[in-house]
């Protein structure tokens, strides 16, 4: 007996009962296709939030008050004042830092924010030109701050387009109109390009004013709460980091490096601590993946069986027409494997899908892991096919008339 | 044609023995015409079973065509299964949705015969049993008389040595028994060896020779050859 005729016989079983194949491949496929989805996802929200900080700037390195650990008592970040304007200028002048390439002396705190009938509370940054570069800011349309509206401490302002549609009706345009912040009017100058936020303080809802305004107008303080320095390259990061960290100290009359009252992370630091954040992320997805792998496995296991023990008077008429035991077995097996292939392959577009269309739903970038695929389907032809030969193998077995006799 | 001697089918099940059959001796010519009788119980089917090369003798010798098939494996079992002997059940034992033709052809695709000769031969037969119109019908398009018609046309088709026919009118009704009796006969005039298991006397009387069996042991052989036999042992 040919194996192409074996074929064309597994396939008309498969045809004639379209209920029975339908199910068998709907569990393979299910089990397969949310595995991939699954594990897609996963990876997708981790390159999500890697992208987002990535975004913030690559080469960032974040000055900010307050101690670092001393002894067992740490200082509360930002709850100092010991940073200020020079210090920021010093780290752009001084020969001692020959590693960097632009200083941002940035201000922030929140405070409520009114036009005529709505109010919302946002972050209020002073910034310097700088800060536009150092922070990839896109403007969407009007100007960000200008040298001159630092050095004039003027009134405006430029705002994220989340705190444009909190405060303006659909379809206006914001620009020259006049907001107010703690009782003083600004004018807005510009209107930035959505970052999309999520996690790390949404970039979409801050207003940025000159930092001199912000200090003196606003706040009426004279320190800073961050300086933000961009490094020259990715490569220099940790020779910036203590060419900072020994002109600082030097500036605050500290000798010993604990007894910093600043700190400085870099901006890989905190890709660092997402990632790993992420990672067990991932990892949990992972197991949900392996569960639905596992439950997959036992449905497409469950309904090989079934398929096969309800054929096991058909496979005792097949003895009994002459069929040999290797004959029974080859048929089964092909049609294991039809219909893992068959579902494995609808199921893996189904996955595919599935990631894609959350992809597009949210800001999720579409990532299709080529891994969880070979694993999804390795997984579930694996069991399919061994649930399938299984079964088929016992009842091939058997005498015939113990098989025609079957009920 | 068949040559079954001493043959003895013991089932144990849980230490407990049946002696299914005892000690069961008898031949049978080509051309003959066979009712194996007996009530249930008796071991007819499980001779049926023994004489069709589904089962294996706990003892004795059983040759067929001049080949000793008590002492075959698996393959070549079916082999003679597949070559030797047709088949025709109480149950028609055909295959569900597929049609008359695809049934039909079953035994020649597994013997490896050409799909055209399959055609043709699985035609011829389908036209001789009375289904020359009734093709491409699938199992649950035809009546039991129909059914067993295209089982019967499935024995044929390998020319096999012995038709074999388990209670063939028991699940179908007595009007179409008749018929399916009458293709028996026919076929066993053109020169086919049939041996028929039944319970019933009347279907029985249309066969040539009638063996009795009771308790796994044969009781009375209406073969006068044989019946000497029998009566010279008692």
């Amino acid at each position: 007996m040919k194996y192409s005729e074996l074929l064309t016989e597994s396939f008309g079983t498969l045809t004639i009962n379209k209920l029975r194949t339908g199910l068998a491949a709907l569990g393979i496929m299910i089990g397969i296709g949310s595995v991939i989805a699954l594990i897609s996802l996963g990876q997708a929200t981790q390159q999500s939030i890697s992208n987002q900080i990535q975004s913030l700037g690559a080469n960032l390195l974040t000055v900010s008050p307050g101690a670092q650990q001393t002894g067992a008592v740490r200082g509360a970040t930002g709850g100092q004042t010991t940073l200020t304007l020079e210090d920021a200028k010093a780290i752009q002048t001084s020969s001692q830092v020959n590693t960097i390439s632009n200083v941002s002396p940035e201000f922030s705190k929140r405070a409520q924010v009114i036009t005529g009938r709505n109010n919302t509370n946002v972050s209020i940054i002073g910034v310097v030109p700088a800060y536009e570069i150092i922070h990839k800011i896109a403007i969407d349309t009007g100007t960000f701050i200008s040298q001159r509206d630092v050095d004039s401490m003027g009134k405006v302002a430029v705002i994220g387009p989340q705190v444009v549609s909190d405060l303006f009706d659909v379809g206006s345009n914001p620009l020259g109109q006049t907001i107010r912040i703690t009782n003083q009017s600004f004018t807005i100058i510009g209107v930035t390009v959505s970052k999309g936020g999520s996690g790390f303080g949404n970039q979409d809802d801050i207003v940025w004013v000159p930092l001199s305004t912000a200090q003196k107008q606003l706040f009426g303080v004279n320190y800073l709460t961050s300086i933000a320095v961009e490094a020259k390259s990715q490569d220099v990061m940790t020779d910036a980091q203590n060419q900072i960290g020994y002109l600082l100290l030097s500036r605050h009359k500290l000798n010993n490096p604990a007894q910093a009252d600043f700190s400085i992370f870099s901006q890989q630091d905190i890709i660092n601590t997402a990632s790993q954040t992420t990672g067990m992320f991932t990892t949990l997805l992972s197991g949900i993946a392996a569960i639905s792998l596992l439950v997959g496995g036992i449905g497409i296991m469950n309904i090989m069986l079934v398929t096969v023990t309800e054929r096991t008077r058909e496979i005792g008429l097949r003895k009994a027409l002459g069929a040999t035991k290797k004959v029974i077995i080859t048929q089964f097996l092909i049609e294991a494997i039809v219909l893992t292939f068959f579902g494995g392959t609808v199921g893996m577009f189904f996955g595919i899908i599935v990631s894609y269309v959350v992809s597009k739903l949210t800001s999720f970038p579409f990532i299709i892991s080529p891994s969880a695929i070979i694993l999804a389907i390795g997984v579930s032809a694996g069991i399919g096919i061994l649930f399938g030969w299984y079964p088929a193998r016992k009842a091939a077995n058997l005498q015939p008339i113990e098989a025609l006799r079957y009920e | 044609m068949i040559q079954a001697s001493h043959l003895s089918k013991i089932y144990r099940i849980d230490e407990v023995e049946t002696r299914a059959l005892d000690d069961v001796s008898f031949s049978v010519d080509k051309g003959e015409f066979v009712a194996i009788m007996g009530p249930s119980g008796s071991g007819k089917s499980t001779l049926m079973h023994l004489i069709g090369a589904l089962d294996t003798p706990t003892s004795g010798e059983y040759i067929l065509d001049g080949e000793n098939v008590s002492k075959l494996k698996d393959d070549e079992l079916a082999r003679i299964r597949n070559k030797k002997i047709g088949f025709v059940f109480q149950a028609f034992n055909l295959l569900p949705r597929r049609t008359a033709m695809q049934n039909v052809m079953l035994p020649m695709m597994y013997a490896g015969i050409p799909m055209e000769q399959r055609i043709e031969t699985a035609k011829k037969y389908l036209k001789m049993v009375g289904l020359g119109d009734r093709f491409d019908h699938t199992s649950n398009q035809l009546s039991g008389g129909q059914m067993q018609r295209v089982a019967i046309a499935r024995s044929l088709v390998m020319n096999p040595s012995i038709i074999l026919a388990d209670e063939p009118t028991g699940n179908i009704a007595s009007h179409q028994a008749d018929e399916i009796m009458k293709i028996f006969q026919d076929l066993n005039n053109e020169g086919h060896t049939i041996i028929m298991i039944t319970h019933e006397p009347d279907i029985a009387a249309h066969a040539k020779r009638i063996i009795m069996i009771k308790d796994g042991k044969i009781v009375s052989d209406s073969n006068k050859h044989a019946q000497r036999k029998i009566k010279k042992i008692t």
